[in-house]
């Protein structure tokens, strides 16, 4: 539109659109000047302008026409129900129609097919199932008797300023109810699209997320397996890890790859520092823990004495598996390390193998704690290591 | 171990993976018999009621309700059917339910081929079998119950463990095989698995809703 008036006058397309958009926003003017000018001028690649077409259909110009005893009869209608006002109303109406078929008829299948898009979105005219179709005229025409019904209130009302308040009232709201009778389901389905793009936006994005941890752990881990299928210790150990990682994942909750990561508490710490023994000695370590609390740094010092624990019974105790029991009550922390391996006689332990004495009983008398150990040759091993709370409930 | 516990039990196998059910019958075959399969609930249902095996081992998670929906069905066709279950997870909310729903015990599916036939021999014996993990889960939910904090229940009995019994099951938490609880505690084997059924029958007849769900609410003391 604006590039073919830019052609025929020789100015930038681009000040044809602003001058447009000025005048319809100073007045009236510029939307029907826009109109005017629509209608006159050929599109782009059309010989002759609506307008022109217009003139020489003449089966358009008979249809037209035959809105005019449709206005005739209306105007004697509303004359003998001495609504005065009305018939006035009656001419710009009827002629709109009257334009409308006209235009409709000769304008591009283009255009024609941009306007049917538009007024179908607007009233939901495509239901295709035959009920639908009727309960939809059922709407429309209720619709349609509701605003006029109030119309009439309104206008009504404006010739008897003495007539109470309600009138108007009830003619606003009989006006709304037809509005939202008509409009209604467009809106709710404009609503209803933007929730479902909204989810589909958030699911394909929480899958997305989940194929990327998916990759970094576990389709990782399965290539590694694969490389490593030559050594049965290797892939036992490496699946376990795996197993251990998606477990914490699935069940409780901590992301894959951070597990552990500055533990905050006791749970998570045991977990922690079993999983990395259970990684660097290719032992399994089976966990059970009873109740919870934060870590603070008398429990950093029974973890780090229970780790030590850990890596004695996976380097000395030749078992084949190390239970580990953490128990939180509520007055002290309790971890049993136990392996049913080989056991040692605690007197004959030489002077230059320290690892119990400083790792495990100093750290724990340090914070207050205590460790003992029971063992005997052939009996395995188990190490009790306790520490107190204090200022807890 | 009597005699009668160590003829070939007739296990039933409920789960739904494929691979594992042919894994856990690889490991059993010389010690059991194996008399079916099922790898979905109303199978399950059917065929158990048909085989009336002495021991079921159930996948705690199956397609169309869990090994509960299994054993709240048999329940009601065969009562005398005894069931183990069996799995990876680690939620202890659904370990248990199916122990609430009648389960005498519950192993994860990591058990060494042995260790299970152990347990599976001493399920179909009448014994309960607790795993260290599911002695840890036990204790867990009863020390959510611990007096006090508790509002009145129907019995005080069943929703508390004596002090006997949490020893017991502390030793199992830790990884000690009944005969070695037995020797800690200097008590018979006869009365570990005593305690042990009798904490089993406090968990499926106390009627403490929070034990069902005390998991959710993780506590930190």
């Amino acid at each position: 539109m604006a590039g073919g008036l830019s052609a025929r006058l020789g100015v930038d397309v681009t000040l044809v659109r602003v001058g447009f958009v000025l005048a319809a926003i100073f007045g009236a003017f510029g939307v029907a000047l826009y109109l005017v000018l629509w209608l006159v001028m050929p599109m782009a690649g059309q010989p002759r302008c609506i307008a022109a077409r217009v003139a020489s259909d003449r089966r358009g110009i008979l249809l037209a026409l035959t809105v005019l005893p449709a206005l005739a009869a209306t105007t004697v209608v509303f004359a003998a129900l001495h609504t005065g006002v009305l018939p006035s109303l009656l001419w710009p109406f009827f002629l709109s129609v009257a334009a409308l078929i006209l235009i409709w008829r000769n304008c591009d299948p283009e255009e024609r097919a941009f306007i049917r898009q538009a007024v179908e979105a607007v009233i939901h005219l495509q239901t295709r199932p035959a009920h639908r179709r009727r309960v939809l005229v059922v709407r429309l025409g209720a619709g349609v008797v509701v605003i006029a019904l109030g119309l009439a209130l309104l206008t009504l009302s404006q010739r008897a300023p003495s007539v109470s308040i309600v009138r108007p009232v009830i003619g606003a709201v009989l006006v709304l109810a037809g509005i939202v009778d008509l409009f209604g389901p467009w809106w709710l389905r404009l609503a209803r699209d933007v929730v479902d793009e909204r989810q589909a936006r958030i699911r394909a994005e929480d899958r997305a997320d989940l194929a990327a941890r998916v990759h970094d752990s576990v389709l990782q881990t399965l290539a590694l397996i694969q490389r490593s299928a030559g050594e049965p210790r290797r892939v036992v150990q490496l699946a376990r890890a795996q197993e251990r990682e998606l477990r914490a994942w699935l069940f409780d909750g901590e992301l894959p790859g951070t597990a552990g990561d500055g533990a905050v508490s006791l749970v998570a710490g045991v977990k922690l520092i079993a999983g990395e023994v259970e990684g660097d000695h290719k032992i399994p370590v089976e966990v059970v823990t009873v109740g919870d609390c934060p870590l603070d740094d008398r429990l950093r010092a029974l973890l780090a004495a229970a780790r030590e624990a850990i890596l004695n019974a996976a380097k000395w105790s030749g078992a084949s598996t190390v239970s580990l029991y953490a128990e939180v009550e509520r007055d002290k922390v309790s971890v049993f390390v136990r392996d049913r391996g080989r056991g040692f006689d605690p007197d004959q332990v030489a002077e230059d193998r320290r690892g119990i004495a400083h790792s495990i009983q100093a750290r724990m008398l340090r914070v207050g704690g205590r460790a003992t150990v029971r063992t005997a040759p052939g009996e395995g091993t188990e190490v009790e290591l306790t520490v107190g709370r204090d200022g807890r409930r | 171990m009597s005699d009668e516990a160590a003829r070939r039990p007739r296990v039933f196998l409920v789960d739904d993976h494929h691979l594992f059910r042919a894994g856990v019958r690889a490991e059993l075959k010389d010690a059991v018999s194996v008399v079916g399969e099922a790898d979905e609930v109303g199978a399950a249902v059917e065929l158990i009621g048909e085989r009336n095996p002495d021991v079921v081992l159930l996948d705690v998670h199956l397609p169309g309700g869990g090994g509960q929906a299994v054993i709240e069905a048999v329940r009601g066709l065969a009562p005398e059917v005894r069931f183990l279950a069996l799995s990876v997870s680690d939620a202890p909310e659904d370990v248990i339910a199916v122990i609430r729903a009648g389960a005498r015990g519950y192993v994860t599916k990591a058990i060494s081929g042995p260790e299970l036939i152990d347990a599976v021999r001493r399920v179909a014996g009448g014994d309960a079998v607790f795993s260290p993990r599911l002695a840890g889960f036990v204790l867990d939910a009863f020390a959510a119950l611990a007096p006090g904090a508790a509002a009145p229940s129907v019995d005080p009995e069943l929703d508390q463990l004596s002090t006997r019994e949490r020893e017991v099951l502390r030793l199992i938490a830790r990884g000690y095989t009944y005969k070695e609880v037995a020797r800690d505690l200097s008590i018979s084997t006869k009365t570990v698995e005593t305690h042990v059924s009798a904490v089993l029958r406090k968990l499926q007849l106390s009627t403490r809703h929070q034990l069902t769900y005390w998991a959710t609410e993780r506590r930190l003391i």
